[in-house]
């Protein structure tokens, strides 16, 4: 009876796996040549049509990201070639509006995922991206005719060049680091969201995002724009195959709260093991807006990604929620950084990391109160869960304050499993495997109860595929 | 036929340490039988022996069931083979739900195909009731911020719900208040039947007037010194345990 349990829990796992791990044969109608240069960043430009401003915005970018040294701290880099990367690759002609419009190739991709399914069931606007294009877009009618805007990137420069111009790049300029200037140069799709003022999208909007070909960087540029009094709701997924050498991703997210908004970005990634992840996400909230930060990074070699906040005005609150989780060979180093510069300013960032068979997490995080900045109320809580003497985890919390009224607490723990939890734990039935899981999953309850509850199944079941095979 | 746990001239102790010296107890189905005795004198080492908590070593001796040793088998399959233990501190899994948890034992011990979910959650909801226990337990984090009382309880809810053949309750009157008491002890009677042995570790007799017991073993030094029926709870409650220190009864049983 419990070796028949055991086989069937397996197997669905393995389904699972198998649910990411493919790939497909594409056969793309636009590929340019490996490495990068000046040309290559003309040639992507001028293929998207692109009004001239945009062009010298990417001339910028590109001058920036070659003068720029590669980051001396974070993560190990060196393996990483920018000669052996497609900087652009393009899978279909346009954006599709039905399913039936997606190629079939590309829409089989999509299904698998889940994707169709969960747009009809709960979701109030999907876009997908394969490669370096939005191949799919859709939004509720209700919401277009409240004047919503959720489309490709790409489109929404040319469909809404004023509005885009107006707030593309002045949350993170092109000089703000390396990988911000690399996708400042070669940056392709991306979501592009606008909430007029008071309209409230009670529905997540979710965008997708796929690399499927080796050896191709993703760049895509997500802006998402709320006007005073709005909220919304956006979520992200992200996968990519596994491949032996590795694919790119550095994505820049923007994201503007205006006053009274409130904007909630969840991240649910899991690239495969190969993919280094380089995400430069910045919001700024104005007086009395709400961000929240909800990510999770499984997946990837290596992630570096620092979701930040900007309290510009006064009653400005942030909640970063992030979770790690490294595995052999993987190398996490995530955070979150608040910077207020307004009184009565709140933040509050969360993070917790699991690491297991040599893999490595680190906590890195800026907590800034600025002159001017009175009655703040900031607390960070850094969490580290080990479960074997090989992984590792370090904390580098940077907190600077600059008024003495401040309320900041500072709390970091680093734990492995207690032998008295495996003892509770099984002495009730569970297998060694379920009762680390279990715990491991206890760990993270508090990130995962603020998913909606499909999402939070599906995280669930991400971390046990990761747990696999931790213990004896 | 009739089950039996069974403890064998067992040895065991702690980082080196013997505790119990030489335990010889059988306990069968439909018996409930009490151990009391001073702190310190081995009684949770005992229960945590019996159900194999890695923490303590077996320096001689066994634990049978069935007239089968297990005394090298994993917690997990002493719970599969139908033993429980109500810790005496239970400890606090931090973001487990209570009834996940539960129900993730209770495939474990009754198979997957046992019980549905809805059929689960009846099962659940009806011990809940029975303990006086606030519906929403379930829902909480295993023990988390549970008081003294609540966390006994949450034990003997456990117990309910995965019917085990032998229940070893380690203290499970302590910090529980006197209508709780009275509660749980009549669930736990409930329980009691041709087809469970129990356990019963306590400092008091109170808990022994709900549950009357078969037999009362006291346990001192490591060593089971006296057993006898249930009245000899209430003699040990008007006078200590001073009186067994008496050489005379040094190694009776
Ligand atoms: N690691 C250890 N090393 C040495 N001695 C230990 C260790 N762990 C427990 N002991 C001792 O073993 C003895 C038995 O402990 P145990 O918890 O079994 O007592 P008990 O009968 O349950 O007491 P109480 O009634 O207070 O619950 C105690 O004296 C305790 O201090
Ligand atoms: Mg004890």
């Amino acid at each position: 009876m419990r070796g028949r349990h055991r086989t069937t829990a397996k197997q669905i796992v393995d389904e699972d796996y198998s649910a990411y791990d493919f790939k497909d044969d594409i056969e793309y109608l636009y590929k340019t040549k490996k490495g990068l240069r000046e040309s290559i960043v003309d040639e992507i430009s001028k293929l998207k049509g692109e009004p001239e401003w945009m062009t010298r915005f990417r001339h910028r970018a590109y001058e920036h990201f070659v003068k720029r040294p590669l980051p001396t701290w974070g993560g190990d880099l060196s393996a990483l070639d920018f000669e052996n990367i497609t900087y652009y690759a393009k899978p279909v002609e346009r954006v599709g509006k039905s399913w039936e419009d997606v190629p079939e190739a590309i829409k089989k991709t999509f299904d698998r995922l889940g994707i169709p399914e969960a747009e009809r069931k709960f979701l109030a606007g999907v876009g997908a991206q394969y490669e370096s294009e939005v191949v799919y877009h859709s939004l509720r009618k209700e919401l277009e005719e409240k004047g919503v805007i959720f489309m490709g990137t790409d489109s929404a420069l040319k469909e809404y060049p004023e509005i885009f111009r107006k707030h593309f790049g002045t949350i993170v300029p092109p000089e703000d680091n390396k990988f911000a200037a690399l996708n400042s140069a070669v940056w392709s799709g991306g979501s592009f969201v606008y909430i007029p003022e008071g309209v409230v999208v009670d529905q997540p909007l979710q965008a997708y995002f796929r690399i499927n070909a080796e050896n191709v960087g993703q760049f895509e540029r997500t802006l998402i724009i709320a006007e005073p009094h709005s909220r919304v709701h956006y979520i992200e997924g992200c996968t990519a195959p596994v491949y032996a050498s590795a694919s790119l991703h550095a994505a820049v997210v923007e994201v503007i709260a205006k006053e009274g908004a409130h904007i909630r970005y969840t991240t649910l990634q899991n690239w495969s093991k190969d993919v280094y992840n380089l995400v430069t996400k910045r919001a700024h909230a104005h007086k009395d807006a709400t961000v929240e930060w909800v990510d999770a990074n499984t997946g990837s070699r290596l992630t570096m990604k620092y979701p930040s906040v900007y309290l510009m005005g006064p009653g400005a609150r942030t909640d970063v929620l992030s979770v790690t989780f490294a595995g052999r060979g993987q190398h996490q180093d995530a955070g979150a950084k608040a910077i207020h510069l307004a009184p009565h300013t709140q933040s509050r960032i969360v993070s917790k990391s699991v690491s297991k068979d040599g893999g490595r997490t680190t906590y890195r995080g800026h907590l800034r109160v600025a002159r001017g900045a009175r009655n703040v109320v900031a607390s960070v809580r850094c969490d580290a869960l080990m479960l074997d003497a090989q992984s590792r985890s370090d904390t580098y919390p940077y907190i600077e304050i600059d008024e003495d009224d401040a309320t900041v607490t500072h709390e970091a723990t680093v734990g492995r499993i207690g032998d008295e939890q495996m003892f509770y734990l099984m002495s009730r039935g569970l297998t060694e495997n379920e009762a680390v899981n279990m715990i491991v999953l206890g760990f993270l309850e508090m990130f995962t109860k603020e998913l909606p509850m499909e999402y939070a199944v599906e995280f669930n079941r991400l971390i046990k595929l990761e747990m696999e095979g931790s213990v004896g | 036929m009739k089950r039996t746990l069974q403890i064998v001239d067992l040895h065991a102790g702690r980082d080196g340490k013997e505790i119990l010296k030489g335990i010889n107890l059988v306990i069968n189905q439909g018996e409930v039988h009490a151990i009391m005795g001073p702190n310190g004198s081995g009684k949770s080492t005992l229960s945590n022996v019996v159900m194999g908590n890695p923490k303590y070593q077996i320096m001689s001796g066994d634990v049978r069931l069935d007239g089968e040793s297990i005394a090298k088998l994993a917690p997990n399959k002493r719970a599969h083979r139908g033993l429980f233990l109500g810790m005496q501190y239970p400890v606090e899994v931090s973001g487990v739900k209570l009834g996940s948890f539960m129900k993730a034992a209770y495939n474990q011990v009754h198979g997957p195909d046992a019980l549905d979910v809805a059929g689960f959650m009846e099962l659940v909801e009806e011990n809940t009731k029975l303990l006086n226990m606030d519906s929403a337990f379930a829902g909480r984090y295993v023990n988390e911020g549970f008081s003294g009382g609540e966390k006994k309880k949450a034990e003997i809810l456990q117990m309910l719900v995965l019917k085990p053949a032998f229940a070893i309750l380690d203290e499970t009157d302590s910090g529980l208040d006197i209508d709780a008491l009275k509660t749980v002890a009549r669930a736990i009677d409930a329980y009691r039947g041709p087809d469970v042995g129990i356990l019963l570790i306590t400092h008091y007799q109170r808990l022994l007037r709900y549950i009357k017991p078969d037999f009362v073993h006291v346990l001192m030094g490591g060593k089971i010194v006296l057993t006898g029926g249930g009245d000899l709870a209430e003699k040990l409650e008007e006078l200590g345990y001073g009186w067994l220190k008496d050489e005379k009864y040094a190694g009776a049983t």
